[in-house]
């Protein structure tokens, strides 16, 4: 890559002027918070046109103000705290679910290092030697706030939803961890920027497409998404852990799930899909796709069409039942990634001794998917049932010869002997 | 370092502090993730950013998440027993804690107060990758044996946990066939519990649901309702 330079290095952070760091604070933040009002009027359009409605079309160009409006409906409504709740951790619970959702975007690079205003500085607010570990220890805290809302409400459903969610937290973040330790592997950093920096001609998508994968089904399961949103499973636990929650305290908790969905497909944008670089080698042809502000658009380009997977699941997959989750978790998920880092780490050590190029690694790559995506699909067989068997004193309908019909039924053919049917003067 | 170290100690002894007062078990354990995420902060500002997002990652993210857990499924309003439940486990803690007293503050005795010292060579070349040097090189063996001794732990958590399952698992078909058979014999109700009567005369879901005879249908009220101090009477008094 030509390019390089304007990617940055940890070096080209922690020096920017006041100003500059305010403004860029700020610009995260409304980021987050329009992302949002604009995710949430999405969903309900591409939901619809899914379920063959219109969705919200009224208020503002296309509906896009209908979300603005809902907002500030939730605000206004009462504010209602239960005789059982505990108050203080009551609360604690929204704000410290809502927080870490933001605080994460904090080390998304938006773009390389670009004129700021007359100032040199990346579009990005900040970077750590330990960028991605950062962003997985935030989003541990903002599980707390999920379980302990759960927790502190004082009702059964709440608290399900509560314990369902530290369950999946601990199950799904295990994954996740593997899934990145294959990036680190490959691209030697844990730095946001290193990382997109080494994504210039090769997405890790590709070369670490089993690790994608894997991040991509457990950030679903990261944010409480369909069909995996056990924890607020509505036609089980009527809201899962916000059943009590009313007005701004709901409206917060909404906010964070929507926020969460925008930064977990930021990280995976960052990750693996070469975070703000021109997609498709384009720029190969047009030097400029890779500088100033461009790359802004080709981030967001990314990191929306993950919010369309995200609501195009949300549209067509039906929740999974809680030990399923846990067994695609545990038995499946994690055993996967566990070989497929040994294989990363091999090819690394083969690559940095013997002057091999490591982007070879995408064969055993694409090999591997073809085998996990093979493994996850083909799942345990339903169990052969015995057909008939007379059931004591209870009174059965006989069942057709051969047993009861399973899956499709056989099209239906009327033996010839059956007289035509008559017409009504024959009859009379 | 000093200006996070004057923020994050005073929190991280209240937290402390408080963890020993409060009643509920829970608050407990969110006073612990209050030290354990100052504790980070403490790390971050002494240049260990590793220890610092691992801290976070492991002990609030899984080890604490994990109290959280098992705290919940005791249940909301309860609070610790006082009774003693070991024989003698009060003398011996008294004595435990006195001998780390003394540990403590002969090790305060002897401390001077500076500020770090070779930091600088330890991290150079990078925290992540020093760290990293280290650990699969000098203490490579210490690693591997931890690692090895975690997950002995485990397996053996596992191995006390298990239950060897004697007969197969029931299946939806035989569950139901169970049930229709139980019918047949003692002419157990086939089909769910009735629904409560709410709405008919009252909106509250302990109201009992009337037979055809007048009576009041006792298996429609939730099992939980029956001996509730708020509800035991309620059901009786609302409904003649």
């Amino acid at each position: 890559m030509t390019l390089l330079d304007t990617s940055g290095t940890l070096a080209d952070f922690g020096q920017d002027t006041w100003w500059v760091i305010l403004i860029k604070v700020l610009l995260v933040f409304v980021v987050c918070v329009v992302l949002t009002l604009f995710n949430i009027w999405w969903e309900r359009r591409v939901v619809a046109r899914m379920q063959h409605r219109i969705g919200p079309n009224v208020h503002g160009p296309f509906g896009l103000l209908q979300s603005l409006a809902d907002g500030v409906k939730l605000a206004l409504k009462e504010d209602l705290t239960p005789t059982n709740a505990d108050k203080v951790v009551f609360v604690t619970a929204p704000v410290l679910a809502v927080i870490p959702a933001f605080v994460t975007f904090s080390v998304i690079p938006f773009g390389p290092v670009v004129d700021f205003f007359g100032q040199r500085t990346p579009l990005q607010l900040t970077d750590l030697p330990v960028a991605v570990l950062f962003v997985m220890a935030i989003a541990s805290i903002g599980i707390y706030g999920i379980v302990l809302g759960g927790w502190a409400s004082g009702s059964t459903y709440s608290l399900l939803g509560g314990l369902r969610s530290s369950a999946q937290m601990i199950s799904y973040e295990v994954a996740m961890g593997l899934a990145l330790v294959g990036v680190f592997v490959y691209s030697g950093s844990l730095s946001t920027s290193a990382i997109v920096a080494a994504q210039g001609d090769l997405w890790f998508g590709l070369v670490l497409m089993p690790s994608f994968l894997i991040y991509a089904i457990s950030m679903v399961g990261e944010t409480n998404r369909a069909p995996f949103d056990l924890p607020e499973a509505e036609g089980e636990l009527v809201g899962g852990f916000h059943t009590e929650y009313s007005s701004l305290k709901f409206a917060l908790f909404f906010l964070a799930e929507y926020v969460n969905m925008a930064t977990v497909s930021a990280i995976a944008t960052t990750l693996f899909l070469g975070g703000w670089h021109v997609p498709f080698w384009i720029d190969h042809v047009w030097a400029g796709a890779n500088e100033g502000y461009w790359p802004v658009l080709w981030f967001f380009g990314k990191l929306f069409a993950f919010i369309w997977i995200f609501i195009w699941l949300r549209g067509s997959l039906p929740r999974l039942r809680y030990d399923q989750f846990m067994a695609l978790g545990w038995k499946r998920l994690i055993p996967l990634s566990l070989v497929w880092i040994c294989i990363v780490a091999t090819v690394r050590v083969v690559a940095l001794e013997n002057g091999f190029d490591p982007r070879w690694l995408a064969v055993p790559s694409v090999l591997f998917t073809i085998g996990m995506v093979g493994y996850l699909l083909s799942g345990p067989k339903a169990p052969v049932l015995p057909v008939f068997e007379a059931q004591g004193a209870f009174p059965t309908p006989a069942m057709p010869a051969g047993g009861a019909v399973r899956g499709a039924a056989a099209p239906l053919t009327f033996p010839a002997s059956i007289p035509a049917t008559r017409s009504i003067e024959e009859a009379s | 370092m000093t200006a996070t170290f004057v923020v994050t100690a005073p929190l991280m002894i209240l937290a402390a502090l408080g963890i020993l007062v409060v009643r509920k078990a829970v608050h407990a354990a969110l006073l612990l993730a209050v030290v354990m995420i100052n504790l980070a902060f403490v790390y971050a500002s002494l240049d260990a950013p590793f220890l610092f997002a691992v801290q976070i990652i492991v002990y609030t993210g899984a080890v604490l998440m994990l109290f959280l857990f098992v705290l919940m499924l005791v249940g909301v309003d309860v609070s610790d027993e006082v009774t003693e439940s070991i024989r003698g486990h009060k003398v011996a803690s008294l004595l435990m804690g006195l001998i780390l007293a003394v540990i403590v503050l002969a090790m305060i005795g002897q401390l001077s107060l500076g500020t770090m010292k070779g930091l600088a060579t330890a991290n150079a070349g990078g925290n992540l990758e020093a760290l990293a040097n280290l650990l699969f090189s000098r203490y490579v063996v210490a690693f591997e044996a931890t690692s090895a001794l975690l997950i002995t732990a485990a397996v053996g958590a596992m191995v006390l946990a298990h239950r060897e399952r004697t007969e197969p698992r029931s299946t939806q078909a035989e569950l139901a066939r169970e049930r229709v058979r139980a019918y047949g014999e003692s002419g157990l109700h086939l089909g769910p519990l009735p629904a409560p009567g709410t709405l008919a005369r009252h909106n509250a879901v302990d109201t009992p649901a009337l037979l055809p005879d007048g009576s009041h249908a006792k298996q429609s009220i939730p099992a939980g309702l029956h001996g509730h101090p708020k509800n035991g009477t309620a059901i009786e008094a609302n409904h003649d």
